[in-house]
């Protein structure tokens, strides 16, 4: 807008340019605000539930007092109690999870940096294999998976029922896309004149890659670690088919699987605070994160 | 898409399906081959250690009655798998063994309505009847034992269901405990106007095997069955449909709360203990639960049990509860054996009994006075077993029980008229049933 | 196809090589690329391709279930069925009382499969898409409003399923707020209700936080501009936000779909099984696998398979969802286009592009 050809005095400009502060103002901060309000309700509530459901006394799991009266933490050493299993659960999750980021993120960060710098024929059809892969339904892999890992098949003789290396590596078969995916997306937002500037300055391309790439990535790495661990640590299925008897549960598939004294009652108080305790960390986590979790969840859908 | 790249697209699909097909034919066996367990040709002789797998041990008896078999066979250890504490995962669990002929589970707990599956699959040893006799065993779950006429295992624990009242309520009223469904009813009508808030009856009537259990007794009570002693089905008689009937009409009357569709073992029990209904069909560990008196239940020593009622007379309760049995590919299968029998002797069913609440199999331990003593619902335990009867007997159980639930809850949601589901359920267990 | 010699200009005879031109941009990347992607698809090819195979191979065969009338047992093996796990579903139907009838249990459960994710992903995109246009506004607390959208993300599925099954007990919470006596956990159309809020609201939160990303890569400038120009908030919102928006929004959609299409650990955590109001068809094929029939059970999985791959072609052809996101791959694909309009103006066959001038070996 050139002042030249403008019809409008500075001081109407200036006018015009205060932001105006009538009803419409005030309603639509009130609306922003009931609004934000509502967002917060939405998401803790049905938490907030859970919380309080696992503060009343175990035998009074399905009141529905919106405060519990008496309030007891009676519960939360009933997870513990050995007839569950939990602590060996969360060892169990903690195993998997963190050996199924680790590998992804092996595979992951040499695919990556393939698929978001190099240039080769097959890229269309490989990025394409890869989104595909995470659009199976689990149950179609479930059983080949599992007859594979059990010895029913004659080429392949080794029976991991029930060991680490079971629910390792079918959760591969969703962790590697999603880790692929994240993290190509990450190295698609680095410059590409880095990598030619260290080379100009006598770098070989792997040193390259070593020294100025790895550690620009290094936050997008961490964000799609905490992602697929988050994703691994969720998973039901897989942990669920593979880890049958009780010592090798993970925490979610242990959670699935509380009981009481008689096989009958469901031990309600006992699995909210369960549900509580596997929560509780994955939150903190998240609270820490969060600008890098947000980043990265977006990161793979803003191109 | 140009022509030479389509041609290329659609060898290469030709190609693959073909792969697919030519390696389905070529491979495993298209002709069925019989299976192996007969009873002859067995080493009963080899000894060894062994395992025994059943679901997790709530109860926590097992470690104890475990240790007293190693301490006296140190040769013969017996090593504890504990399975899911959920009845479909034991099954996949022992299934799973079966299928890959694994004896990794040389001895098993196994329900009562997956035995039949199991034999027929040729999973389970066939036991001789002079190795291994009976005498002495509640003959209900020596039949849920059975299949095809040969014993595939040793009864382990029974179980059965009562019926819970409010022996309070009802002493005001000068009642006794109901022995029809009339009477049950009669009590309701005096009782209830008395007490706000109060349903009549309840039982389980979720969509799931507790509801199978609670329709087989109304049908059995009824003077119907699901499976004639030929095995062929008989869903569709006038008695049958008369206990469908009775569940039905409970619903739309009131006598039952509209709720209890989704009620399964836990929720009818706090329903009782809540002092919310006046009469509970459920199994016998709701009688300790029922009776603690830290607050948890408002009729602790207020309530008495009694067999359930029938139509003309006193009911027909489903036989619950598990066989112990032996692997088809099990080794040392002569410690096996002695195990079982070991299991299903007196002084082992009097710790099962005492410390895990597990109703026993042999018929001289309702009668015992000392037990009765400590356990207020022995006998009537022990009636209740005594007159209980199987759920269908089906190699396709599963389906069978699938086929009985949809059945019935689409009656019960009002869905199809009894007479309109259990025609259709007749035809559907025809159908597997052949 | 000139395989080799440079392009000729009208009277010059450039002498022929017998060397393929190489491409100097990508010499050599090609090998590199190879060896950085073959562990991955090594792993993907082992823990992906062979199992779909051995399913394919599987939903060709059905396991004996009939015991012999004289022994009574079962004999063992599989037979070969060709597609008659497939048929059987015309042929021989199971059928059930769902939500929409009486008909197959695998068209029951198609029709779930179906209604739910119409239904979820409408919801929960539009709830979505109003909390992201709330966030965007924000001016206080957005840190804690960010914190609160991930709880729901953050907690496990079969937690979140029973804790839901806590709250719409019959004699539960959500009972107590609405002042009803509603049977949510029976098998009607309540329990579909129940799944359907479940699944949204773990999931809402998720579509806001991709549309708020792509909300804010739009400059405010545009919005200024709009409103010099006379444009009220309803015009800003369709004319200026919802297609800036699109690309991010119809992918995020997308794997909504698809992740919705699947869903198994919440009906059966908090349902249960058997309940053909909300039975999916990964549930029906996992109850077939524990009854013995792999066969129906990889068959029907395939079939799941099959919608899937549909409906993830209408949203990548007809919507335009930019999946992959490759620049190079979108050149290839805008270069085809121009091609084809041309060769349809022209009317004549024109060999497409298959790769850029960057990529791999050059072929003209």
């Amino acid at each position: 807008m050139t002042a030249a050809t403008s019809h409008v005095t500075a001081a109407e400009l200036a006018a015009l340019n205060k932001p105006r502060r009538d009803w419409r103002f005030w309603l639509g901060k009130t609306g922003i605000f009931l609004g934000m309000t509502f967002i917060i309700l939405y998401c803790i509530a049905p938490f907030y539930w859970m919380v309080v459901s696992s503060l009343r006394l175990p035998t009074m799991g399905r009141d529905t007092s919106f405060w519990p009266n008496p309030v007891s933490f009676e519960n939360y050493p009933a997870v513990f109690d050995p007839i569950n299993g939990f602590g060996r659960a969360l060892v169990n999750s903690v195993i998997v999870s963190l050996s199924t980021t680790l590998v992804t993120l092996l595979f992951g960060i040499l695919a990556a940096y393939a698929l978001a710098r190099l240039r080769f024929r097959f890229k269309g059809i490989v990025l394409a294999i890869i989104i595909g892969c995470s659009m199976f339904p689990g149950i179609t892999l479930l059983i080949p998976l599992f007859k594979m890992f059990t010895g029913a098949y004659p080429w392949m003789p080794i029976n991991w029922m029930n060991t680490y290396q079971a629910l390792i590596i079918p959760s591969l078969s969703f962790g590697l896309p999603l880790c692929v995916w994240n993290l190509t997306a990450f190295f698609r937002q680095l410059p590409v004149e880095l990598e030619q500037a260290a080379m100009v300055d006598g770098c070989t391309p792997g040193q390259a890659f070593r020294k100025v790439i790895l550690p620009l990535a290094a936050p997008g790495v961490f964000t799609t670690a905490i992602i697929t661990f988050i994703a691994v640590w969720n998973e039901f299925m897989i942990a669920l088919t593979f880890g049958t008897q009780q010592n090798m549960y993970t925490a979610v598939v242990a959670i699935s699987k509380f009981t009481g004294a008689y096989g009958f009652d469901t031990p309600w108080g006992t699995i909210m605070a369960a549900g509580v305790l596997v929560t509780v960390p994955l939150i903190i986590g998240v609270l820490i994160f969060q600008r890098r979790i947000v980043a990265g969840l977006t990161a793979g859908g803003v191109k | 898409m140009t022509h030479a790249r389509t041609t290329r697209r659609v060898l290469a699909a030709v190609a693959s399906v073909g792969a697919v097909l030519i390696t389905a034919a070529c491979s495993s066996s298209s002709t069925p081959t019989g299976s192996a367990a007969a009873g002859g040709g067995v080493n009963w002789d080899e000894r060894g250690p062994i395992t025994y797998a059943q679901g997790k041990d709530t109860a926590g008896v097992w470690a104890g009655v475990l240790k007293e078999w190693n301490d006296a066979h140190p040769n013969e250890q017996v090593t504890l798998i504990e399975l899911s504490p959920e009845a479909d995962q034991q099954r996949a669990d022992m299934i799973k063994r079966g299928q890959a002929k694994s004896g990794e589970f040389s001895v098993m707990s196994v329900d009562v309505v997956w035995t039949a599956e199991f034999a027929a699959n040729g999973w389970l040893q066939e036991l001789p009847k002079d190795k291994f006799p009976t005498d002495g065993m509640l003959a209900s779950a020596v039949d849920a034992a059975s299949y095809f006429g040969k014993l595939y295992a040793y009864p382990q624990s029974s179980d059965g269901a009562l019926l819970y009242y409010r022996s309070d309520l009802l002493d005001k009223a000068g009642l006794k405990p109901p022995t029809t469904w009339d009477e049950m009813q009669a009590a309701c009508d005096k009782v209830l106007p008395t007490q706000k808030g109060m349903s009549c009856y309840s039982g389980q009537f979720q969509k799931y095997e507790g509801l199978t259990c609670n329709v087989a007794e109304a049908v059995n009570s009824a003077g119907g069955e699901f499976i004639t002693a030929d095995g062929k089905p008989a869903v569709n008689s006038a008695e049958a449909v008369a206990g469908l009937t009775w569940m039905v009409d409970g619903f739309k009357s009131g006598m039952i709360p509209k709720e209890a569709i989704t009620w399964k073992e836990e929720e009818s029990r706090q329903a009782f203990q809540d002092g919310k209904i006046l009469f509970l069909r459920n199994w016998p560990y709701v009688y300790n639960l029922a009776s603690k008196t830290d607050g948890s239940s408002k009729v602790a020593g207020k309530f008495g049990v009694a067999p359930i009622p029938g139509k003309t007379g006193p009911g027909v309760s489903t036989l619950g509860g598990h066989n112990i049995g032996i692997s088809a590919f099990a080794k040392n299968k002569g410690t096996a054996g002695d195990f079982i029998k070991w299991i299903a002797s007196e002084a082992q069913q009097k710790t099962f009994l005492q410390k895990g609440s597990l109703a026993p199999i042999l018929e001289s331990m309702y009668a015992d006075a000392d037990l009765n003593k400590q356990f207020g619902y022995l006998s009537t335990l022990g009636e209740s077993i005594k007159n209980a009867q199987a759920r269908p007997k089906a190699v396709r159980y599963g389906d069978v029980t699938s086929a009985i639930q949809d059945a019935t809850y689409a009656a019960l949601q009002g869905q199809q008229t009894p007479t309109d589901a259990f025609n259709g359920l007749q035809t559907k267990l025809e159908d597997l049933l052949k | 196809m000139s395989q080799g010699a440079a392009t000729t200009i009208a009277g010059n005879t450039p002498p022929v090589t017998e060397k393929r031109k190489k491409n100097l941009l990508s010499d050599g990347q090609g090998t590199l690329a190879g060896f950085l992607i073959s562990p991955t698809m090594l792993v993907i090819l082992f823990v992906v391709g062979i199992p779909i195979l051995l399913s394919l191979r599987e939903s060709v065969f059905r396991k004996f279930t009939t015991p012999d009338p004289t022994t009574g047992m079962i004999p063992e093996g599989e037979s070969f069925v060709g597609l008659q796990n497939f048929t059987d579903i015309f042929a021989h139907p199971q059928a059930v009382d769902g939500a929409w009838g009486n008909i197959d249990r695998l068209i029951n459960s198609f029709l779930n499969v179906t209604f739910f994710t119409i239904i979820c992903v409408a919801i929960e995109t539009v709830i979505g898409v109003a909390m992201a246009l709330i966030m965007a506004r924000a001016f206080r607390g957005k840190g804690f409003v960010r914190a609160a959208i991930l709880v729901p993300w953050a907690i496990p599925t079969i937690v979140s399923a029973r804790m839901w099954g806590l709250i719409f007990d019959a004699d539960g919470v959500m009972n107590k707020i609405l002042g009803q006596q509603i049977l949510w956990l029976a098998d009607n159309s309540y329990s579909q209700w129940a799944v359907i809020i479940a699944d949204t609201w773990k999931t809402a939160p998720f579509i806001g936080l991709l549309t708020l990303a792509g909300l804010q890569t739009i400059p405010s400038d545009v919005y200024e501009a709009a409103r010099v120009d006379g444009a009220n908030a309803w015009q800003q919102f369709v004319r200026i936000t919802l297609p800036m928006v699109k690309p991010a929004l119809v992918v995020a959609v997308l794997f909504r779909t698809l992740d919705t299409m699947r869903m198994f650990d919440l009906p059966w955590g908090m349902i249960g099984q058997g309940k053909y109001y909300v039975e999916t068809i990964s549930m029906f094929a996992y109850i077939e696998n524990n009854q013995l029939r792999y066969g129906t059970a990889a068959a029907y999985s395939l079939v799941l398979f099959a919608y899937i791959v549909l409906v993830a072609f209408i949203f990548i052809r007809l919507l335009g969802a930019d999946v992959i996101g490759d620049e190079e791959t979108r050149a290839i694909t805008e270069q085809r286009k121009r091609q084809k309009a041309l060769a349809k103006a022209e009317n004549r066959k024109i060999k497409l592009a298959k790769t850029t001038i960057t990529s791999g070996e050059f072929q003209s």
